[in-house]
């Protein structure tokens, strides 16, 4: 039957509404404002998910996002689904579904349990020394491995939901609205500053919101009383941002930091509907006032994992923000005071506390005086041993501690009953955010914490993430650095009268003894992943020393949690067990982000068509209207090949390259890169970045130059055309054009500032049509009538400026195909217009549109070479036998002088050559190895095939290729290793077709 | 992502500015009268300090001009800019 463990109402929660939700397939009630785990525990469900790797029924923990056990999948078999989401903080809303981790068949029979009775055979890093041999047999561990790894299961959908970024600047960031929050984020906006503040909460106040405790007050008042007014005042100011459901993911220098903004997590699928679920904050502040908080240790016995074990400051918020008895018949289990608060104020409500275990041999504060007139009774210097229950706690065992804490006084053992266990060991400052910033820590050997040392930024921390604890020094020390750090001479907490108890005492045991044999018990260290102190201790045995390895190889902190609980204790335990000092070991590192995000809000509106920014020509249209498959260069979508109705991507090619040399063929050339280039030593700047000399470059002409790094390596190729005699046109290959552009600048601006030369990017000015074939005359002549093509007077590589009706065009007469081209520029408006009417002056020709594909296949048959195909950086032009582009009589240009280091000049280089298969009809992989011989061992590869096709202007396969020394090996047979079979090839003149470049000049 | 300012348009994220080694390595006037080791070091010889650096950055999003900065890289504190041809500032 279900308890409903409602103790009383809270202000926090909206009794008046019930919200229905379901948790693995049950139907539950619980009230507006509950969350999930405060939901749950409202109807006595404890038992929430399995473990890692022993599959131990694991309950609710905490009640922030420290939460290592209570995490859950949500909304199961829906696009909407989310794995890994902490129960302790997710809002209820109507229709909420929630499921368990990490268990099969379910949360409450799991096969998995089984692993924890094989947990001898599973200590730390077992993977590692089990699954090493028969190494032939990792493949079939791995398949195992990775079925059982990982925690939730992942979406199988795109997400249907809406994220979004925003920028932020302010003044002052404010992360955190506990009360210190509250007092930065007040003073800071007083003082006209531009302030934020987030927390990653509902409602504003952190703890201090629900402390109603009659021994801590600020003038006279409850400390909550006195936070409400002050928050009623803040949220009255005008320089004030605040967002609440706000989680800070990561501290970045230069005071950068990321957050996460929940929008809609807490509405119903329908109120959120067409709503941003996240947003994503990108803040800029000038200052930054850390006010985290600090989060409760947990202690480290046997068993201490049970579900109804819980944090005792936890099961206080249950009670006094919530309303909900965690358990009826509770006790802590402490080494300071924070239980005793906790007991008290239960108590107070009429939940009853069975008792406290206190470590502590004694401890005088007020707090312990009030919790033994209520009649709890108090085992001093006792520590718990055992605790039992499998799915849930019903007892635990406790036993007196010795003098050094290590060990007992007798042998007698006391059996208490209970339902649950409030742990208390102590509080560690949330410096996360702190450290992920690059400040550094210190040591506090008084109550073992490490605190905020050097800050590497304009901050400050502030409050118990400050290593401030007790109320009237958090007042004191929080005012007195707001005004240092906002360099003012007051706030309005300078002169508040604080009360609160005094001579608190700790008694710290990081590890607490156990009468078992150690290696039966399992006190658990990161409950997420099931490291226990005994896998640590393990771990320093086999010899890891540094934290960052302990770290890995028992898995300890790497969790999605994050170690937020345990890490401290594996520091003390590594400190206790090898003698060094914890402030000497050091923490391992924080890494962003402090709580899981979704992708989703990482890549905000950045998804499908808007995950990456393209280029699109002005024939674009066209393209599309006659079915063209396109492929992405650089940026750009390029128009790849036109099938025609069934044809496959082979037919298309052949067709269309048959057609190229046949009759005629137009390509959408827009996308070249187009450096315009003006000043008087234009032609002196070409002399310098290019290999050959351009000083004698006649207006109209056109020239193909070969571009190299200073290294000798080729970096770009294209043609340039001298406009007039200080105005040049440069094209780069589509991909390379802002790379040449910036190269360019880079040697103007920083070598050679004394050239007058000006470069302007003009690729997106002008739209291209590039019409080759025998018949590419005839059209041209249709179109611009006016043009005399003749030989004499428009050779080839030369340039004209003309018109199409009343439109202004260049054309050029360059070829990369080897076919009679003209190149026809237009302003990028007309380029549609063009191209149409390229196509039905064609059309008598049978013009044939082609796509890149082709362009590869035709300039491949005559031996060009393309930049980023056949080069990878390590080719100069000798290598690619273009002797005869590099100027001998220059005296220098960008890589000359690499051209004769020893290196760039051996004989054994790889070189670019021509292949030829010995059975035509084979076309040879791209990128396949080449070998000469077989046999020997190990095989030496010689180099690989660059480009490889099939010519239909041939009937053959063809290939170029770089081989090693391949420049004196014409003729010789290699051999194409590949996977099952070798392919016999000749190495022949890269040059396939038209040697004689008749047809150029046809 | 640090914030570079640029000494033409002013502050700007990093994210518009592309990083272009060390600084004040001037390209050697006459390199076909440099021995291979003389070229090497010019070619590949870079300082990677931890530390204080002069840096050349470039505005490629941005005015596309070249300048230098005076970087720390244990923190990327950006000490100072300053323009292509001037003499670091004492740091």
């Amino acid at each position: 039957m279900l308890k409903n463990l409602r103790v009383k109402t809270s202000k926090f929660i909206d009794e008046t509404t019930n919200v229905s939700f379901k948790f693995n397939g049950k139907t539950y009630y619980g009230f507006k404002g509950d969350t999930l785990a405060s939901a749950l525990l409202s109807n006595d469900v404890h038992l929430v998910g399995r473990s890692f790797k022993y599959h131990r029924p694991r309950g609710i923990m905490t009640a922030g996002s420290e939460e290592p056990n209570a995490i859950v999948q949500t909304n199961d078999n829906s696009a909407f689904t989310e794995p890994n989401v902490r129960a302790t903080e997710i809002e209820i809303y109507d229709g909420l579904e929630a499921s368990s981790q990490n268990c099969w068949p379910n949360v409450d029979f799991d096969i998995g349990g089984i692993n924890n009775f094989l947990s001898p055979l599973l200590p730390a890093g077992f993977y590692y020394k089990t699954f090493m041999w028969p190494a032939s047999f990792w493949e079939k561990y791995e398949y195992v491995i990775r079925h059982s790894a990982g925690l939730g299961k992942s979406p199988t959908e795109p997400d249907p939901d809406i994220y979004d970024h925003r920028y932020i600047h302010c003044d002052v960031l404010v992360i955190g609205a506990g009360i210190t929050g509250i007092m930065a984020a007040k003073t800071a906006a007083k003082n006209n500053l531009k302030t934020l503040l987030l927390d990653e909460k509902t409602e504003l106040g952190g703890s201090t919101i629900y402390q109603n405790s009659d021994f801590i007050k600020i003038n006279d008042q409850s400390t909550s009383t006195w936070l409400e007014n002050e928050i009623t005042e803040l949220e009255k100011l005008d320089n004030l941002e605040i967002k609440t459901r706000t989680s800070v993911a990561a501290y970045h220098g230069y005071n950068y930091l990321l957050a996460r903004e929940n929008l809609t997590d807490h509405l119903s699928k329908d109120d959120a509907k067409n709503k941003v679920r996240q947003r994503l904050l990108k803040i800029r502040a000038k200052k930054v006032i850390v006010a985290t908080g600090s989060l409760e240790r947990p202690m480290v016995f046997n068993n201490n994992d049970r579900p109804g074990i819980m944090l005792s400051s936890a099961i206080k918020k249950y009670a006094d923000y919530y309303g909900v008895a965690t358990g009826q018949k509770n006790i802590f289990f402490t080494n300071n005071d924070t239980a005793y608060e906790s007991a008290i104020s239960l108590s107070n409500k009429g939940i009853k506390v069975e008792a406290i275990v206190d470590i502590r041999e004694n401890s005088n504060s007020e707090f312990t005086k009030e919790a033994e007139n209520l009649g709890i009774k108090i085992y001093k210097n006792h520590t718990v041993v055992d605790t039992h229950g499998y799915k849930k706690l019903n007892k635990i065992s406790i036993m007196e501690l010795s003098k050094d804490g290590q060990s007992f006084t007798n042998s007698n053992k006391t059996i208490l009953d209970c339902d649950c266990l409030g742990m208390a060991g102590g509080w560690t400052p949330a410096v996360h955010l702190f450290t992920q910033s690059g400040g550094k820590l210190k040591f506090r050997d008084q109550d073992q914490v490490f605190i905020p040392n050097k800050y590497p930024s304009d901050q400050i921390s502030i409050g118990s993430c400050n290593g401030d604890f007790e109320l009237d020094e958090i007042i004191k020390n929080t005012s007195k650095s707001l005004r240092e750090f906002l360099n003012i001479n007051q706030t309005d907490f300078d002169n508040l009268d604080t009360k609160c108890p005094k001579d608190k005492i700790v008694r710290n045991i990081w590890l607490l003894p156990s009468d078992e044999v150690i290696g039966k018990t399992k006190p658990f260290v990161d409950y997420q992943n099931d490291a226990t102190a005994n896998d640590i201790k393990l771990a320093l045995r086999e010899g890891f020393r540094s934290i960052e390895h302990v770290k890995r190889y028992t898995t300890t902190g790497m969790g999605t949690d994050q170690g937020k609980l345990g890490n401290m204790h594996a520091l003390g335990i590594i400190a206790d067990t090898t003698g060094i000092k914890v402030g000497e070991l050091g923490t391992t590192t924080f890494r962003p982000p402090y709580t899981p995000l979704t992708f989703g809000t990482m890549v905000g509106r950045n998804v499908g068509e808007y995950f990456d920014a393209f280029r699109r020509t002005p024939m674009n249209d066209w393209h599309i209207e006659n079915k063209a498959e396109f492929e992405n260069v650089g940026q750009w979508k390029r128009a790849w090949y036109y099938p025609k109705n069934d044809e496959t991507m082979h037919d298309a090619v052949q067709r269309e390259s048959k057609a190229a040399r046949d009759g005629a063929g137009i390509l959408d050339a827009s996308t070249l890169g187009k450096i315009d280039i003006q000043g008087t030593d234009a032609s002196e700047f070409l002399n310098r970045v290019y290999t050959n000399a351009w000083s004698k470059l006649a207006i109209g002409k056109c020239r193909y130059g070969l571009m190299l790094n200073e290294d000798g390596m080729v970096y770009d190729d294209g043609v340039t055309t001298r406009l007039d005699e200080n105005h040049y046109i440069m094209t780069t290959t589509t991909g390379g054009a802002a790379n040449v552009l910036s190269k360019l600048e880079d040697y103007l601006q920083t070598e050679w500032p004394e050239l007058d030369v000006y470069l302007s990017s003009v690729t997106d000015h002008y739209a291209t049509a590039s019409v080759c074939g025998p018949n590419s005359k005839k059209i041209l002549n249709k179109i611009i009538p006016d043009l005399d093509l003749s030989d004499e007077n428009f050779p080839h590589m030369s340039f004209k400026n003309a018109k199409i009706d009343n439109i202004k065009c260049r054309v050029m007469r360059i070829s990369f195909t080897g076919e009679h081209t003209y190149e026809i520029n237009v302003q990028a408006n007309f380029g549609k217009s063009l191209w149409e009417m390229c196509m039905e002056a064609g059309e008598e020709f049978k013009i044939t549109p082609y796509g890149t594909e082709t362009m590869h296949l035709l300039r491949a048959e005559k031996g060009f070479i393309i930049v980023g195909q056949d080069t990878d950086g390590t080719m100069t032009p000798i290598d690619l036998q273009m002797d005869w582009i590099v100027s001998k009589k220059k005296y220098d240009f960008i890589g000359k002088r690499s051209l004769y280091r020893s290196d760039t000049m051996k004989e054994d280089r790889k070189q670019l050559v021509g292949l030829i298969t010995d059975n035509p009809s084979e076309v040879l992989e791209e990128g396949a190895q080449i070998v000469a011989n077989t046999n020997a061992t190990p095989v030496e590869m010689l180099g690989h095939v660059t480009s490889s096709y099939y010519s239909p202007n041939l009937n053959k396969s063809i290939a170029l290729a770089v081989v090693r020394g391949g420049k004196n090996m014409m003729g010789q047979k290699l051999i194409i290793a590949m996977e099952n079979k070798n392919i016999n090839v000749t190495i022949v003149d890269p040059v396939f077709f038209d040697k004689e470049n008749v047809r150029l000049n046809a | 992502m640090f914030l570079i300012t640029c000494p033409f348009c002013g502050e700007r994220e990093q994210s518009e500015f592309k990083a272009g080694g060390e600084a004040h390595i001037i390209r050697p006037k006459q390199p076909t009268e440099l021995s291979d080791d003389e070229w090497a070091e010019y070619l590949f010889m870079r300082k990677n300090i931890k530390g204080v650096q002069l840096e050349r950055w470039n505005h490629a999003n941005g005015c596309r001009k070249w300048f230098n900065a005076v970087r720390d890289t244990n923190n990327d504190e950006i000490k100072a800019i300053y323009k292509m041809g001037e003499k670091p500032p004492s740091i």
